[in-house]
């Protein structure tokens, strides 16, 4: 972008709130998903105030993410990765084990938490900040050294195992570079080498993931097991029809029949009990939030602040298709929450940080 | 913006798409279907147990009541128990593990019976063992405090075509089920993944209780009664026995029983012969005890008084090609002796003396040949024709009860007839469903016989043995021998007693029919009417009936 596509000083967003339009778009979406948890949580005053107080902090947490300048952003990009892929192998060596997989973190003096939690923000920071000063669209070898960064910290997500937060992060760190321009050829090529890769990677799936992909196609071949939550989550979707059943008038959410109905499985509750109308709202505001993000990675001068901003809006948008095709049978079961209507801590805080670092972006638009 | 902008923003656009796309497939496309399955998992029909009704005696004493019983039950397409879980449930529920496994296992269905009609301490353990997806339903189970011994009035209950609710296959229990019989309700409700009820739906049928129903039966003369005819029929050998108790005021019945009988609670089908209301539904040859309305009909016919004399040597005669005889000959006797004696020829000079049908009439008027209608199912109406009354031989052997078969209850009903003065009142089993009767034969005439039957209880009569201290007792004997297949069985009896008593102001009206005595003793004095006396004189001691001092039990003879 030439010089003189900076726009004039007196137009530069000022105060606490640099993108009022973002922010007010995320608050609509809060608002929304709060009203659909008090429905799913029937109502119960200590989750809803849970709730409350961790979109708060998200929220203050934004707020001063977006008043940084995207320098910053850069300066840190390269130790906030390394920082945080030691703690992946900390995480490996000496996490906590919940459920079946080790995720958390449990250090003296600190809460508990994901490291794969930052990576969802420092790797593509980190590919943001190795591209952002090299010719665009990156030479092979940048490929493979982009591949890199990403693929560390994935692979040590996956091993954890986390598939879904892998994923994301993965996603994340591969949108920036083709923002950055991948050439077409190189993407069919990738394209072609996942495919042929496919029959490895099947292997090297952990059997309940390979379980959860089978029954996609045929949920009712293990109508208790692991085609249960898909079976549940469209049946619910499904009998809200256009209009829905009411808030509080769910019978599958309401009475157990629809698994992680509060978090994962959100969606479904709004499915049934406001319809079609309900689930498709929420798309347009999640289209309008991501066109908003696009709009300021399209009009933001700098390199690394276009790469970084569109990729972590995008990422949203990750969030968001996996999540509803999980949860509309479109695709396999991953643990991936609905952004900002979830209830659950981890994802929140780093969406909104996200989100605060592309208001950063906005607000910085200036040389 | 470059290319590459567009291609961003066309394929975000293009995945919004998709899944709105599918949202809208889901909700749309396949909306009726997916409802109607979370309809499945949520909503489901409950149906509401209502009580049959419950049979009592004439006091209040329950002889057929429902309590409740609990019947263990899952849902397979939705429990998941697990491997320990069943091995401690088949322990308390004492089935084969493997059978409960399989049950448990068949995700197919919806609804298992794990195991029917427990008792409160049984679904208590069952309760406390808490597996999710095992419940516990109310169920009702017919329980007959009485037992065997009302069995035969009460009768017993089946499951319905419905599978359901109760119906009456014998007794009371069929007779009155329209009154009695509870149909159960349905509603549906809204149950979460547990089986806990969430919320009531609607109700798609209300449940109807039974009517409750007392019957005029008093269980404590049941008792005896049946205490009584048990140890005869054991004591004697017999095949079976029935006995009636009617009070003679209004033909209320207050005690039934016959043996064998049966044990209603017990949940196997009952053997036909255990299950037989004999004494309503077998029909015997009545024997002597048609004898006093032959001389009913002597003295209803003004020729005849109680000392009128008749001449019965040479202690044998013969009608047509029969010979009637005494054992001994008495020579002339009175009309009153000839009754105590019950000598056969001097009936059957009686009958041949009086018009054709004067003995038929008189037999006719008090109910035998037509079903009683006591509302007690199976009555049977008996053999009782004026065809061939122009015979001789057909008009004596009707007046000594040859010729003729009915039911104890319809004799019953005929010696009622003596007990109330005159009157044919239909004998009831539904308290206050008893009838005003009409007037059949003159009192006084009735009054006659019963003073003359009185003798058959004396020292030298039939019967002395159905005496009872402080009680003045009408009554007759009867041997009648049984039809086999070459005519009359010389080694197989009938032995009867039917009574009134007290004399003065009739109380109880009694048949005792043992059928098939063995060993010595076969004859309705020696059988029938001990046990006529043990249960009469309880009977009227626990009724209160007024005693007369004067009545000695040494010396009642007259």
């Amino acid at each position: 972008m030439p010089r003189a596509g900076a726009l004039p000083s007196s137009a530069q967003p000022r105060g606490l709130i640099p993108d009022p339009i973002l922010t007010a778009l995320i608050a609509v979406v809060m608002a929304y998903g709060l009203v659909v948890l008090y429905s799913a949580i029937s109502a119960d005053p200590a989750v809803f105030r849970a709730q409350l107080v961790r979109l708060g902090l998200g929220v203050l947490v934004m707020l001063v993410l977006a008043n940084l300048h995207p320098r910053i952003y850069l300066r840190w990009a390269p130790l906030v990765y390394l920082g945080g892929t030691a703690l992946l192998v900390a995480v490996l060596l000496m996490g906590v084990n919940v459920k079946g997989s080790t995720r958390w973190l449990d250090l003296p003096l600190l809460p508990r938490f994901q490291p794969s939690e930052v990576m969802k923000l420092a790797v593509p920071m980190a590919v943001a900040w190795y591209l952002h000063d090299r010719p665009l669209p990156p030479t092979l070898k940048d490929v493979v050294v982009c591949l890199a960064i990403i693929g560390v910290p994935a692979g040590l997500i996956v091993l954890q195992p986390d598939l879904g937060t892998g994923i994301l992060v993965a996603a994340a760190g591969a949108l920036v570079m083709m923002l950055g321009g991948l050439r077409w050829r190189l993407i069919g090529i990738t394209g072609v080498l996942l495919a042929a890769a496919a029959p490895v990677l099947w292997q090297g799936l952990q059997d309940y993931q390979r379980q959860r992909i089978l029954t996609l196609f045929d949920p009712e071949s293990d109508p208790l097991g692991a085609g249960w939550n898909i079976i549940q989550s469209t049946t619910a979707i499904g009998s809200g029809g256009v209009s829905g059943k009411g808030l509080f008038q769910g019978t599958q959410s309401h009475l157990e029949f629809l698994p992680e109905a509060q978090t994962d499985f959100i969606i479904a509750v709004i499915g049934e009990e406001l319809g079609l109308v309900g689930i498709c709202t929420l798309l347009v505001l999640y289209v309008m939030i991501v066109g908003r993000g696009l709009y300021t990675a399209a009009t933001s001068p700098r390199t690394f602040d276009r790469l970084l901003s569109g990729a972590l809006t995008l990422t949203f948008f990750v969030y968001v298709f996996v999540n509803v095709g999980m949860v509309s049978g479109l695709l396999p079961v991953v643990g991936v929450p609905l952004p900002l209507i979830s209830y659950g801590g981890t994802s929140a805080l780093t969406l909104l940080a996200g989100f605060g670092i592309v208001m950063s972006v906005y607000k910085h638009r200036e040389w | 913006m470059s290319w590459r902008h567009y291609v961003v923003a066309l394929g975000f656009c293009g995945l919004v798409a998709v899944l709105a796309a599918r949202v809208a497939y889901l909700g749309i496309e396949e909306r009726i279907f997916l409802k109607k399955q979370g309809d499945a998992r949520a909503v489901r029909t409950e149906v509401l147990r209502a009580q049959r009704g419950v049979v009592r005696d004439r006091w209040g004493e329950p002889l057929a009541i429902s309590t409740p019983v609990y019947t263990a039950w899952s849902d397979p397409s939705l429990a998941q128990v697990s491997e320990s879980q069943v091995a401690r449930l088949a322990a308390v529920l004492d089935v084969p593990e493997a059978e409960l496994a399989a049950k448990l296992g068949d995700r197919g269905r919806q609804f298992v019976y794990l195991r029917r009609r427990m008792d409160w301490q049984l679904a208590q353990t069952v309760e406390a063992l808490d597996i999710d997806g095992v419940y516990l339903s109310t169920e009702y189970r017919r329980f007959y405090p009485a037992g065997e011994t009302t069995a035969h009035v009460v009768g017993i209950t089946g499951l319905g075509e419905d599978g359901v609710d109760e119906r009456g296959l014998e007794g009371i229990e069929r007779a009155y089920n329209k009154q009695l019989r509870s149909v159960s309700g349905r509603k549906k409700v809204l149950r979460d993944r547990s089986g806990h009820n969430i919320d009531d739906l609607e109700f798609t049928a209300a449940p109807k209780y039974g009517e409750d129903l007392q019957l005029s039966l008093d269980l404590r003369l049941q008792f005896i009664a049946y205490r009584e005819l048990k140890s005869a029929v054991q004591g004697h050998g017999a095949k079976s026995a029935s006995l009636v108790m009617l009070d003679a005021r209004n033909g209320e019945i207050l005690a039934l029983v016959n043996q064998p009988s049966y044990n209603p609670n017990e949940p196997l089908r009952p053997t036909y012969e255990g299950v037989r209301n004999r004494a309503v539904t077998d029909v015997y040859e009545p024997g002597s005890t048609i004898k006093p309305f032959a001389v009913l009909a002597a003295l209803e016919s003004g020729r005849f008084e109680a000392d009128s004399r008749i001449d019965t040597a040479p202690g044998y005669m013969w009608v047509g090609n029969k010979l009637i005889q005494d054992p001994l000959n008495r020579g002339v006797m009175s009309l009153t002796h000839a009754l105590e004696k019950s000598s056969q020829v001097a009936i059957a000079k009686l009958a041949l003396a009086l018009e054709e049908r004067d003995v038929y009439d008189v037999l006719a008027r008090a109910g035998i040949g037509t079903p009683v209608g006591s509302g007690l199912p199976g009555e049977a109406a008996g053999r009782f024709s004026d065809v061939g009354l122009d015979n001789e031989v057909m008009r004596v052997t009707l007046a000594y009860g040859y010729g003729l078969s009915l039911s104890p209850l319809q004799l019953a009903q005929a010696y009622l007839t003596l007990g109330s003065g005159g009157q044919l009142l239909t004998p009831s089993i539904v308290l206050g469903t008893a009838d005003h009767g009409e007037q059949v034969f003159s009192r006084a005439l009735t009054r006659s016989v019963l003073e003359m039957m009185e003798t058959v209880t004396s020292e030298q009569g039939t019967a002395p043995k159905a005496r009872i201290a402080g009680y003045r007792v009408a009554g007759k004997t009867g041997t009648a021998r049984i039809v086999g297949k070459q005519g009359y069985d010389d080694e197989r009896h009938v032995a009867l007693f039917a009574g009134v008593v007290p004399i003065e102001d009739p109380r109880l009206v009694m048949v005792v029919v043992v059928n098939e005595p063995s060993g010595g003793l076969s004859g309705g004095g020696a059988v029938a009417a001990p046990v006529f006396a043990r249960v009469a004189e309880r009977s009227l001691r626990l009724l209160g009936v007024p005693s007369a001092p004067n009545v000695q039990l040494a010396g009642g003879g007259r």
